[in-house]
């Protein structure tokens, strides 16, 4: 019979191998809906990597996609090792990005630097404290953040929406008859563009190195620090932590704001990289919120790890966008990152039990 | 007066909340046997799809070919389920990272948009559709006329579905096992019921549920076949099944509001009162009211009585009880 039990301990090796061997079955997989399709999966996938990661220029427009989805998927991470499943990273983004704009309007005109580090903290600021209603409500009474902070994505949505098309807010351009009858967001100023650094032609983003500085704090701020310490006790068991001394319910705040705090700053960049206005449809038609939980995920909510599936995952996306329509199979990128994502899921077992098969032996009571 | 504004988007309301009901229905049975599935929204969009491939396709009377296509939207939500189902029950996955890979998988930018191009299915209106059932003098009878008989079967058939859903939860011993399987799947298991089938069972059952809620789109609100044509119905059908306290009739109360309120803002700007809200505020309450509910039954005593299912989103490993 088959039996699946606990490791004591898990392999270093086994750590490697799984994931890998988890992968290679994905686009094993993804070869066989190709085929059965009609599509030629080698030269499919030859053309998906091309565009990812290997034609000219490709390497900077795979990092404008992978720069959300590692503030997004820190921001799931940070919150996914307390047991906390924030799934809210979409809505928080978008509350990062209005008070980015916002900031970035008002400070318009003062020095560069002083608008970046402005926008920096409103997004951050913006995403807290989105983040902390279903913090507060989960740490005072019990409400299951998994549904509270999924609900609020669609009323942060709709604020975007109101904000540009349904009022004539601050942020949104009201200058010219275009504007009146295409509404959209005011063009931010110049000061509050985020400098760009290009070596060898691939463009470097400030909101790429925001990330990765988001990702070493986390890591020392998890491996190094009371608060982390305190934190994984919590995610392990809260009620250990509780007889142990620990405030778990301002732990549970903290650690929402704090995931809230960082796609919020994804947010900010959002509006200071890239679209240079507070921009609804390209927010909300991009789902980085979601797709980086699927990051998160992959990474086991290991930080670093996270930027490495973020710049991947991007550089897929970042394919699916660039071969869009022609000959390519539209909405197979997708296909492939769902399958990855139940791979790897799949091979978790593999690394925290060990599955046995073994002759069944009769015992001496059923011969008896 | 068939014409005033409550009557019109009570009349829409139900027809637009239809969708989500199934969808809701669905994910109540999954997540009374202890599996959340986050997948709803991509399961529907390939039900959607596979629907719309079927009406297409089968070259049959109107009734025939509308069964048949039913059939196949169920047979692709439920095979969806299976993958989530396998991956949560049989390898002890995270649900919640395994139910939004689902959706992924299977959503706008993944299979439901692929088989669409590959079936190439964009093009055409539907050859069949869902139509009303009763005939024009009833439907022109004051207020029952358009809310109830100005329904397609689907309506209809989504009562029957309520009606089931409850009487076979509350009343029948199968439905009982399965509360205790999402309740207490250790007491379900000393009780010497096998929770890993009834798992399996409503995960799959919900997702048909989820399938015939596309074909509902596809087929009958926007009959043709648009990516991504559901646009987040998947995602409020499983805040339903909160906001209803895991009940079917509640669910029934709470898909009409949701469609009546997404529905709302369409006929305020047609009609262009003074008075109209921003359209953002009315279909923001939904939500708000869902979350207002959820801590309004947070409490212990309530949650016991109103609250989910006590194992929801949990593997169940013998072993480890």
């Amino acid at each position: 019979m088959i039996r699946i039990e606990r490791r004591l301990e898990q392999p270093r090796w086994l750590t490697v191998v799984v994931p890998v061997v988890s992968v290679a079955v994905a686009f094993l997989l993804a070869t066989l809906v190709l085929l059965a399709t009609h599509h030629p999966p080698l030269h499919t996938f030859r053309r998906l990597f091309d565009a990812a990661f290997l034609d000219n220029g490709a390497l900077t427009e795979t990092l404008v996609s992978a720069t959300p989805l590692a503030f997004t998927g820190l921001c799931a991470a940070v919150a996914f090792r307390m047991n906390l499943f924030n799934i809210g990273g979409e809505g928080q983004l978008y509350a990062g990005a209005i008070t980015g704009a916002t900031i970035a309007l008002l400070l318009g005109g003062a020095p560069s630097a002083v608008v970046i580090v402005g926008m920096i903290a409103a997004g951050a600021a913006g995403g807290a404290v989105l983040a902390a209603i279903p913090g507060v409500l989960r740490a005072f009474f019990s409400t299951s953040e998994i549904i509270t902070s999924l609900m609020l994505n669609y009323v942060v949505a709709l604020i975007i929406d109101y904000l540009i098309f349904g009022s004539h807010s601050y942020l949104r351009d009201s200058s010219g008859f275009e504007a009146s009858v295409f509404p959209q967001g005011k063009t931010l100023p110049d000061e509050a563009t985020w400098p760009s650094w290009a070596i060898h032609g691939l463009v470097i983003p400030l909101g790429a190195l925001v990330a990765v500085a988001v990702a070493v704090v986390v890591w020392f701020l998890y491996k190094r620090t009371r608060f982390g310490f305190e934190v994984s006790v919590i995610g392990d068991s809260a009620r250990a932590g509780r007889y142990a001394g620990m405030r778990t319910r301002r732990k549970i705040v903290a650690v929402m704001c704090l995931s809230g705090a960082i796609a919020g700053i994804g947010g900010a960049s959002q509006d200071g990289d890239f679209r240079h206005q507070l921009d609804p449809r390209g927010l909300t038609q991009a789902n980085y919120g979601y797709a980086g939980i699927v990051v998160a995920a992959l990474a086991r909510y290991n930080p670093f790890a996270v930027l490495l599936v973020a710049f991947l995952l991007g550089g897929l996306q970042n394919a699916g966008y660039t071969l869009q329509g022609a000959d390519f199979p539209n909405g197979l990128v997708g296909v492939l990152q769902g399958l990855l994502l139940f791979c790897v899921l799949g091979g978790e077992l593999f690394i925290r039990y060990r599955v046995r098969i073994e002759r069944r032996h009769r015992t001496a009571a059923e011969t008896a | 007066m068939n014409n005033s504004l409550l009557v019109v988007v009570l009349a829409s309301g139900i027809a637009y909340g239809t969708p989500l009901l199934y969808g809701a229905l669905g994910e109540l049975l999954a997540e009374r046997s202890g599996v959340l599935n986050l997948g709803v929204e991509g399961m529907m969009l390939v039900g959607a799809v596979m629907g719309f491939w079927a009406v297409q396709r089968f070259h049959v009377t109107t009734t025939l070919a509308l069964l048949g296509a039913i059939g196949v939207a169920a047979l692709a939500g439920a095979l969806l389920a299976g993958i989530h189902a396998f991956l949560v029950v049989t390898l002890r996955a995270n649900q919640i990272v395994s139910g939004l890979a689902l959706t992924i998988f299977a959503g706008v930018a993944g299979l439901s948009s692929y088989l669409g191009n590959d079936l190439d299915l964009a093009k055409s209106p539907a050859r069949h559709q869902f139509q009303e059932v009763f005939p024009k003098s009833w439907q022109d009878l004051p207020v029952v006329g358009p809310i109830i008989f100005g329904q397609s079967v689907l309506v209809y058939a989504s009562w029957l579905c309520v009606v089931l859903v409850a009487l076979y939860l509350t009343r029948t011993r199968l439905g009982l096992n399965v509360r205790a399987v999402g309740e207490s799947p250790a007491a379900a298991d000393a009780m010497g019921i096998n929770v890993s089938a009834y798992r399996y069972a409503h995960t799959l059952v919900g997702g048909a549920f989820a399938g015939v809620a596309g074909a509902t789109f596809s087929l009958s609100i926007t009959p043709q076949w648009i990516a991504g044509l559901t646009a987040g119905a998947g995602w409020i059908a499983i805040a339903l099944v909160v906001f209803s306290f895991w009940r079917p009739a509640l669910c029934l109360v709470g898909a009409y509001l949701f469609g009546a309120f997404a529905y709302l803002p369409f006929v305020l700007q047609a009609r262009d009162y003074p008075w109209a809200p921003p359209p953002e505020l009315s279909q923001s309450l939904p939500y708000l009211m869902t979350i207002l509910a959820l801590v309004l039954v947070s409490s212990r005593a309530a949650r016991l009585r109103f609250g989910a299912p006590a194992a929801l989103g949990r593997p169940y490993v013998r072993e480890e009880r």
